[in-house]
């Protein structure tokens, strides 16, 4: 019980840069005094999350330089207390899930909402889409309408399996991940992928349509496209035993 | 026993039904209770509800009052295999009416978002003999017949018919306002998919919109 009284000590002697490291524990105190309070913390503005728009406008982008300090960021954090290349992707694929979870919501939320402006501007049809029940559907969904609203354009080719053997694995394909345009991995890990993060996304959302999936990024570099990925899709076999019981019903 | 006939009746005695202006707004009210459930089924939240269009007054009142805190639940969870047929073969995220429960004479109305959480309303028109002689003067003209008080029940407000396309389009407006503010739910940082709703707002907000379309 020594300690609190030290901190406001502290606090009250110095008023300068000589006292910053110790500014953090009286508010976390104050944050937790508050959470401890019933009710609901309000912003001074009263304006909660529900009051906010989930639209947004067709120019408000977010700042590249900020991204890719943020992502920069979530490598190192992801990269502290891994074995080895595997489970840094599969800590990047983990923090990508939820991501794909919310943004299935949300883009569903703005083309139907604003059935002029968000996706159908860009999409073939004007009515408010379906939920994917087919995985063709669902891998359209992905290549088109999602990856514009991560990155601003189509993802640049969408494959199937040629073998019999792995019918269940599709191909998405990203010349130019934006993910990765300011990462180079060093030369002793040059299987790493950060895209894994990009995978986690769709991983996300494909669970989230109800597709038991895997999905992992690959390099891929041609002359043309050094950093090209793909993405290999792998679903489950219930999906697929789904699929063949919806395609008989003449389900799209 | 008699209730569950007479509440399958209104969707054919709709039009009949139109010509009577009721002067009662008690007779039509409807009960709901709406639930959110995970894609695992685990309940996120539940609110109960009446009619507040035409002078109700926002209160549920179930028929069965003192079995209604489970049975509703009950009821709900019961129509979760249909909803599960009904989500591979319809790709709308409003998927409409999809069951009916007679002995409470409870609808259940489903709404699927795209990330696998459904949308549960359940409604339950007036217990009408019994109840409608208690909660109201009119107990007399009620008691005129079967026919005579369900076509007065369904006449003037779109709650009174759970199945009629006033009222599909009006559960719909419903979903939708919700649907919104499940997103924003959604897209705050400290919610996880699955984790139960508490926010204060949240339940205001889904109780205007029960206000504002039911």
């Amino acid at each position: 019980m020594a300690v609190p009284p030290r901190h406001a000590t502290m606090q009250s002697i110095s008023n300068g840069n000589t006292a910053q490291g110790n500014d953090r524990p009286p508010t976390q105190q104050s944050q937790q005094q508050s959470q401890q309070s019933p009710g609901l913390r309000v912003p001074s503005n009263r304006k909660t999350i529900y009051d906010r728009h989930l639209n947004r406008t067709r120019n408000a982008e977010l700042s590249r330089a900020s991204f890719a300090f943020l992502f920069g960021e979530m490598v190192t954090y992801a990269q502290r207390r891994v074995t080895g290349i595997q489970d840094l992707e599969k800590r990047l694929n983990e923090q990508g899930y939820p991501l794909g979870l919310r943004l299935l919501d949300l883009l569903f939320y703005r083309s139907t909402s604003t059935s002029s402006s968000a996706l159908s501007s860009s999409s073939t049809s004007s009515s408010p889409p379906n939920r994917p029940l087919r995985i063709i559907t669902l891998l359209h969904l992905i290549h088109g309408p999602l990856w514009r609203l991560l990155f601003g354009r189509a993802a640049d080719a969408l494959e199937h399996s040629v073998s019999a053997e792995t019918a269940n694995e599709y191909m998405i394909t990203d010349n130019d991940p934006m993910v990765n345009t300011y990462i180079s991995a060093p030369r002793d890990m040059n299987m790493l992928n950060c895209a894994a993060y990009v995978a986690g996304i769709i991983e996300g959302v494909c669970d989230g349509c109800g597709f038991e999936t895997k999905v992992s990024a690959h390099n891929q570099p041609t002359e043309l496209w050094p950093s090209r990925t793909v993405f290999l899709v792998r679903f489950g076999d219930p999906v697929m035993e789904r699929e063949k019981v919806l395609e008989r019903a003449g389900i799209k | 026993m008699a209730a569950t006939s007479k509440a399958t009746i209104p969707s054919s005695s709709t039009i009949h039904g139109s010509i009577s202006t009721l002067n009662n707004p008690k007779l039509l009210e409807m009960s709901y209770y709406f639930t959110i459930l995970s894609p695992t089924d685990t309940p996120l939240f539940n609110i109960a509800f009446g009619t507040s269009k035409g002078g109700g007054d926002g209160i549920a009142r179930f028929r069965f009052p003192e079995t209604a805190q489970y049975m509703n639940q009950f009821i709900i969870h019961s129509s979760l295999d249909i909803l599960e047929e009904a989500q591979w073969t319809n790709g709308g995220m409003y998927l409409k009416h999809i069951d009916t429960y007679p002995p409470a004479a409870a609808y259940i109305t489903a709404f699927l978002t795209p990330s696998g959480a459904r949308f549960l309303l359940l409604h339950q028109p007036p217990n009408l003999p019994s109840s409608t002689s208690t909660t109201s003067g009119l107990g007399s003209s009620s008691l005129l017949g079967t026919a005579g008080s369900t076509t007065r029940a369904s006449s003037s407000s779109i709650a009174a018919n759970p199945t009629s396309p006033q009222t599909e389009e009006a559960v719909r407006q419903f979903m939708n306002e919700v649907y919104e503010n499940y997103v924003k739910t959604a897209m705050n940082p400290f919610y996880k998919q699955g984790m139960e709703i508490k926010s204060p707002v949240f339940r205001a907000r889904v109780n205007a919109a029960g206000k504002k379309w039911l």
